[in-house]
């Protein structure tokens, strides 16, 4: 899923300053999952935006509501009218949320309230790890499911580098080398001729480095939809 | 002959082959560089240029390549895939080779995290594996990477590093391997610290007969002081210093000769391991003992080829 974090308080506290009445609106699917942008964060925050206010004696209006999802425009839809009666609507959702909600509403003035970290996934209570990184051409089935263009900090494609230590990245001792991980694995199912291969340079036209990219299944599009 | 230069000659010849190394400035001015130089001028075949070495913005390492070829000598240019994509890479190799660089050396890099822009985008569309290949393509069969032929043919002596510091231990032969099959004629090591781990890759290594098939060239570096010892210890990735050798120092009355002569000791146990055919040897901000070092370890004069 999508890991995203709350942006520091007083970052929030500065974008928000010129409104007095905000919306913060959270989102109920991976940032709530990932304990960042869903109602229960949506109302902290705004209790925070709240007796900061009072602080400041500085009159606010502010009210913390969620919906399903602020990636798709059915959801929105749910809240259309109500956002409309604030001066500025603080999204608790992922990049995508906060730009399909901008795109769907227009008229609307939309700040985020998080940082969109990576995709992901929790390995213990309160830790998440970065996991796809998108490219657009998986190769787990060579690696046995541990992905080096994300995990390798060089995204290397032919084995580990010269900095790997004690199953370690030279970057931090926090973190693993991929390539140590993925070396072990293959040993362990006796496939390590994989890694005596030349891969050869991956076409990255395929990940964001070939431009936005998007998705058309002419299978499941409606004929609305469709260009004649 | 791949490209004719003085240290394809010198390791084809047979001859223990020595190469030294510069780290270029962090300015445009190389009047230091260029002292120091001069003084290896008749100690070293060739001359290893860093590329933005732990990923600190220094002058470009073609760039002194072609400084020191007015110079009258020889260069191995190193480049890594950190800081440019393999558009540049490839425009860069036939750059440097338009200058009359020679001898080429492909890495990875260290991670810009190490370095003076923390905030770098680092790059590695390819990896050091990758571009060796490619470069060797460029050389064998005048194509680039991707596809498009070279309008001329292109003369280059290529290397690869190798660290039997690093692990999967077992993996770093395998890797060496496919160095070689990527491309490598020369490979340079990390420095090496730990001369025991080094004899064990060495067995490695002469099991498949790979020192016949590339020329393993050995890193060695000359501890100035204590405090350089314990920082390369704790901080520099990729290097063993075992206690031992910590201990030595820490014992000896005179910390830079006690460091000249572990560096020089341990060439001349490199010149005993079989297949072992020259040294690299990297006197980082202690340039000026290359030559008490070539001369004391028994490598003065150089063979003029």
């Amino acid at each position: 899923m999508i890991i995203a974090e709350r942006k520091p308080l007083e970052e929030i506290f500065g974008m928000l300053a010129p409104y007095g009445r905000i919306a913060v609106l959270g989102c109920g699917t991976c940032v709530t999952v990932c304990m960042a942008g869903g109602q229960k964060e949506a109302e902290e925050l705004a209790a925070a935006i709240s007796i900061k206010r009072k602080k400041d004696k500085q009159d606010v209006a502010v009210e913390a509501f969620t919906i399903e999802r602020q990636c798709e425009y059915e959801f929105i839809d749910q809240v259309a009218e109500r956002l409309k009666k604030f001066d500025v609507i603080l999204s608790l959702a992922c990049g995508v949320g906060v730009q399909t909600l901008v795109e769907h509403m227009p008229e609307l003035l939309v700040l985020p309230g998080l940082n969109t970290k990576f995709m992901g996934y929790p390995t213990e209570q309160g830790v998440w790890a970065e996991r796809c990184l998108g490219c657009g051409d998986c190769v787990l089935h060579m690696t046995q499911g541990i992905c080096p263009i994300t995990r390798c900090a060089k995204s290397l494609l032919n084995g580990p580098c010269g900095g790997s230590s004690e199953g370690k990245c030279e970057i931090s001792k926090d973190t693993d080398c991929a390539w140590h991980l993925i070396h072990d694995r293959l040993s362990r199912l006796n496939r390590l001729d994989v890694l005596k291969e030349i891969q050869p340079p991956k076409d990255w036209s395929s990940s964001h480095h070939g431009g936005p990219r998007t998705i058309v299944r002419e299978d499941v599009r409606l004929a609305s939809g469709k260009q004649s | 002959m791949l490209a004719g230069s003085n240290l394809e000659k010198v390791i084809n010849s047979g001859h223990f082959a020595v190469t030294g190394e510069l780290g270029p400035p962090k300015s445009a001015d190389l009047t230091q560089l260029k002292e120091h130089a001069e003084a290896m001028r008749d100690y070293v075949d060739a001359f290893n240029i860093t590329d933005n070495q732990t990923a600190i913005v220094r002058t470009s390492s073609i760039g002194v390549a072609g400084v020191l070829i007015q110079m009258g000598l020889e260069p191995v240019v190193q480049m890594t895939v950190r800081d440019r994509n393999r558009i540049a890479l490839q425009s860069d190799l036939l750059g440097a080779v338009a200058l009359g660089v020679k001898n080429v050396l492909c890495l990875s890099g260290d991670h810009q995290k190490f370095g003076n822009e923390p905030g770098a985008k680092g790059v590695f569309d390819i990896d050091s594996m990758q571009l060796l290949k490619a470069f060797k393509d460029m050389r064998d069969e005048g194509k680039f990477i991707g596809g498009e032929k070279l309008e001329a043919p292109l003369q280059v002596y290529l290397g690869a590093v190798a660290n039997p510091f690093a692990d999967p231990f077992e993996y770093r032969v395998d890797r060496l391997e496919k160095k070689i099959a990527a491309g490598a004629s020369f490979i340079q090591t990390q420095c090496i610290f730990d001369i025991e781990r080094f004899k064990r890759w060495m067995e490695l290594v002469r099991e498949r007969g790979l020192h016949k098939k590339v020329a393993i060239l050995g890193g060695v570096t000359p501890i100035k002081s204590l405090g350089a010892a314990k920082y390369m210890k704790n901080n520099v990735s990729g290097i063993i210093i075992p206690d031992e050798l910590i201990e030595r120092l820490q014992g000896a009355a005179n910390k830079k000769e006690e460091g000249l002569k572990i560096a020089i000791e341990t060439i001349q146990q490199l010149k005993e391991i079989e297949g072992v055919a020259g040294v690299h040897i990297m006197a980082i901000a202690w340039e000026e003992v290359v030559p008490e070092i070539v001369e004391r370890a028994g490598l003065y004069p150089r063979p003029k080829l």
